[in-house]
């Protein structure tokens, strides 16, 4: 049977159960448009091809899924890229296909013509451009099968026009295997017997667990290892949601912007497991103090990870699921005893720390409103259940530190690359992969902007994600650190001059509301949340609130200004 | 240069494809290595080409260039060739001034060590020269007072030495 390119790439679409596509149209893909109408793939067309990344990257998070966009050349293309950036910094499942001009046209700076293979080289896991319709539906099997596979991550696969018009006989491909590329899941046995002695020996010991542990599914795997051994546990930003936040093991976030028992507790460990982590700046702060008492256990998939910022004692190259099942049969068969006697000394000592410097804010009824409190509010309101999407700045680290997150999977963020504009897109795709669930994008007013164009997609397509700008009318993370270290010379970080996110929202033909005062945020709050279809609650809040602790760029983590 | 830094030689047979050598040189771009030579060819197989860079790092660093070559899909495989145990050959061109009272000193250089005379001309020598660096330093440090025009040098290649 001879099948056109256009043909071809529906057929892999549909072996790979795709059940929906973020993209939008373009000269070069007007051959896989038209082949998209003959089939149910759902496709949903965006506003901005960074939105269709964005957005196939929140429905990668939230559903564990690959997530596919497909954008025209040229500044289709180029449109995607921080979309694929953060996809890359944070290991996220993508494939991304862009149409490219016809094979005879490239390098003759033909219309929409850019070489999207080598601007994208540096942040994707893999890249091809397809110059033979008969090499096409093994390249997206094998796109496929790297971006799901081992450490996941975005990658794109450019095809030029006649290519997607050209037809060959078609042969489904069975299996793919790269003879280049075999990522290691069994972890070397004899490391994992030193990190169990190493537990054994540990008097301080701790977990710092990161987004690896939620990209393996390896939540329940980690939560049963720390009950089993009592060991406190930490996390990444990209951790959050892989260990049950309220639990009572658990420190809350390290880093930056992570709590005081947390950091502290670090410094003083003796033994430090990493898990699905890699010791991103952010986190170690100024890394010749960090754990600096600990010997330091790392389990990452990605040997690259591995010895890149910390010197670790016991490298283990795995999946985290299958590290931490291994381990979990190995404390119970080596018998540990009275390992919650030995750590009762340790943990008390956290609960110190941990009562010593609490989260908290406070808030004057009479006051401004507190961005904390918008937070704090939304989390009783939802019981914790909501799917949070953040932009990033402040707005992200208060959704980080006030919204517990019990479930992985439930906290959408851009960690590594720090993309503004990424929350409203990502809630788009996390409400298409849950069309029943809560879906609330936590922003700022500085961020919501950045892809607020992305409201008529939710709008067209009617999916119910609810917008928390937490609005101090500036770019509220520099301008802490102006206001903290630059004294306060706020140089272009002041934006009093924003639309009526109201009327905004009504323009878009959604629904905004706003809140002035602290008493407005409990009930706008519920009247947002209980509005069908998306809403926009703008909560005017203290414009020169700082997000605590923190520790600045560079210096130790235990350094930390807290109020 | 950084404490603790030392030349390696690295081999790596990698998928003979467009694109495949600017994923190699961009990773030691955008990490910051660095490249002291380099050298591509396709070997037996002509689906598969072999390079050899030289690197200057330190144990970590070149832990991480190791672990980030290997993570390229198109990189089959990779071997640190510094050491005895590979053999290491580099060759160059080059053109020397052969003045009258010279040219017997050339020759007789050129003879020690084993190289040839590829092109003569009225006033210049071409002389190609093989050998490991030690042997190719030497060659240039004794020819240079006599005026070296211009040089080519291709950078290392590296084989392994197969078990008896």
């Amino acid at each position: 049977m001879k099948l056109t390119g256009a043909q071809i790439l529906m057929k892999v679409l549909q072996e790979e159960r795709v059940d929906t596509i973020f993209g939008f149209p373009g000269g070069t893909v007007i051959d896989i448009y038209d082949e998209l109408l003959k089939t149910d793939i759902q496709h949903i067309r965006v506003r901005h091809e960074q939105g269709a990344v964005h957005a196939a990257d929140g429905y990668a998070r939230a559903s564990g899924k690959v997530g596919v966009c497909l954008v025209t050349s040229g500044p289709g293309a180029t449109n995607t890229v921080t979309g694929i950036a953060t996809a890359y910094m944070d290991s996220i499942p993508l494939v991304i296909l862009t149409g490219q001009v016809p094979t005879h046209l490239i390098g003759n700076d033909a219309f929409q013509e850019v070489d999207i293979v080598g601007i994208t080289r540096p942040c994707t896991k893999h890249n091809y451009l397809v110059t033979h319709v008969e090499d096409l539906a093994q390249i997206l099997k094998e796109a496929f099968y790297i971006a799901r596979s081992g450490r996941p991550g975005p990658v794109l696969v450019d095809i030029p026009k006649n290519v997607s018009a050209a037809k060959t006989t078609y042969k489904p491909i069975e299996g793919v295997s790269i003879k280049s590329y075999n990522p290691t899941y069994e972890p070397n046995s004899k490391q994992l017997k030193e990190a169990i002695k190493l537990i054994k020996d540990a008097q301080r010991p701790m977990i710092f667990a990161g987004g690896g542990v939620i990209l393996s599914r390896a939540s329940e795997e980690l939560t049963a290892f720390a009950r089993k051994t009592h060991i406190p546990v930490t996390m990444s930003l990209m951790g959050l949601g892989a260990f049950p936040g309220n639990d009572p093991l658990s420190l809350g976030m390290i880093g930056m912007h992570g709590t005081y028992q947390a950091n502290t507790a670090t410094a003083s460990c003796d033994l430090l497991i990493g898990i699905g982590v890699r010791f991103d700046d952010r986190v170690t702060g100024k890394t010749d103090c960090f754990a600096s008492q600990a010997k330091i256990v790392h389990i990452d998939i990605d040997p690259t990870s591995i010895r890149k910022n910390v010197t670790v004692a016991v490298p283990v190259v795995g999946d985290c699921k299958i590290c931490l099942q291994h381990l979990n049969r190995m404390i119970d068969e080596a018998e540990i005893q009275d390992l919650e006697a030995k750590l009762r000394p340790w943990l008390e000592q956290i609960d110190d720390w941990r009562k010593a410097h609490k989260l908290a804010y406070q808030q004057d009824p009479d006051g401004p409103i507190k961005p904390q409190y918008v937070v704090d509010q939304l989390y009783r309101l939802t019981n914790g259940k909501a799917l949070i999407t953040t932009e990033v700045g402040q707005n992200q680290m208060w959704a980080a530190q006030y919204y517990h997150f019990e479930k992985p999977g439930h906290f959408l963020s851009s960690g590594g690359l720090g993309t503004m504009g990424y929350g409203l897109p990502a809630a788009i795709g996390a409400q298409i992969a849950f069309p029943d669930k809560l879906v609330v994008d936590v922003a700022g007013d500085g961020s919501i902007q950045m892809n607020i164009q992305e409201m008529a997609t939710a709008v067209e397509y009617e999916l119910p994600v609810k917008i928390v700008i937490l609005n101090n009318c500036c770019l509220g993370m520099v301008r802490q650190w102006q206001q903290l270290f630059y004294g306060k010379r706020y140089s272009a970080t002041c934006m009093n001059c924003a639309p009526d996110f109201v009327l905004l929202a009504q323009a878009y033909g959604a629904t905004g509301f706003r809140a002035e005062r602290p008493s407005d945020v409990e009930p706008i709050l519920r009247k947002g949340l209980e509005t069908p279809g998306p809403v926009i609650m703008d909560f005017r809040v203290e414009k020169e609130e700082c997000v605590y602790p923190m520790v600045p760029a560079g210096a130790p983590i235990t350094e930390m200004l807290l109020a | 240069m950084i404490e603790n830094e030392e030349k390696h030689v690295l081999t790596m047979l990698v998928d003979n494809k467009p694109g495949v050598l600017s994923r190699v040189v961009g990773l030691f771009s955008g990490k910051g290595f660095n490249i002291d030579s380099l050298c591509v060819a396709e070997t037996i197989d002509p689906a598969v080409s072999r390079i050899t860079i030289v690197t200057q790092a330190n144990e970590l660093v070149l832990e991480q260039i190791e672990k980030q070559l290997r993570k390229l899909i198109n990189v089959i495989k990779l071997r640190d060739m510094t050491g005895s145990r590979a053999v290491k050959r580099e060759m160059a061109l080059i053109c020397i001034r052969a003045k009258r009272e010279n040219r017997d000193e050339i020759l007789r250089l050129v003879d020690i060590f084993r190289c040839k005379i590829v092109d003569v001309g009225p006033q210049y020598y071409i002389i190609e020269a093989t050998g490991d660096r030690g042997k190719l330093e030497a060659l240039i440090h004794l020819l240079k007072p006599m005026g070296i025009k211009k040089i080519a040098r291709t950078g290392f290649i590296a084989l392994y030495r197969e078990p008896d």
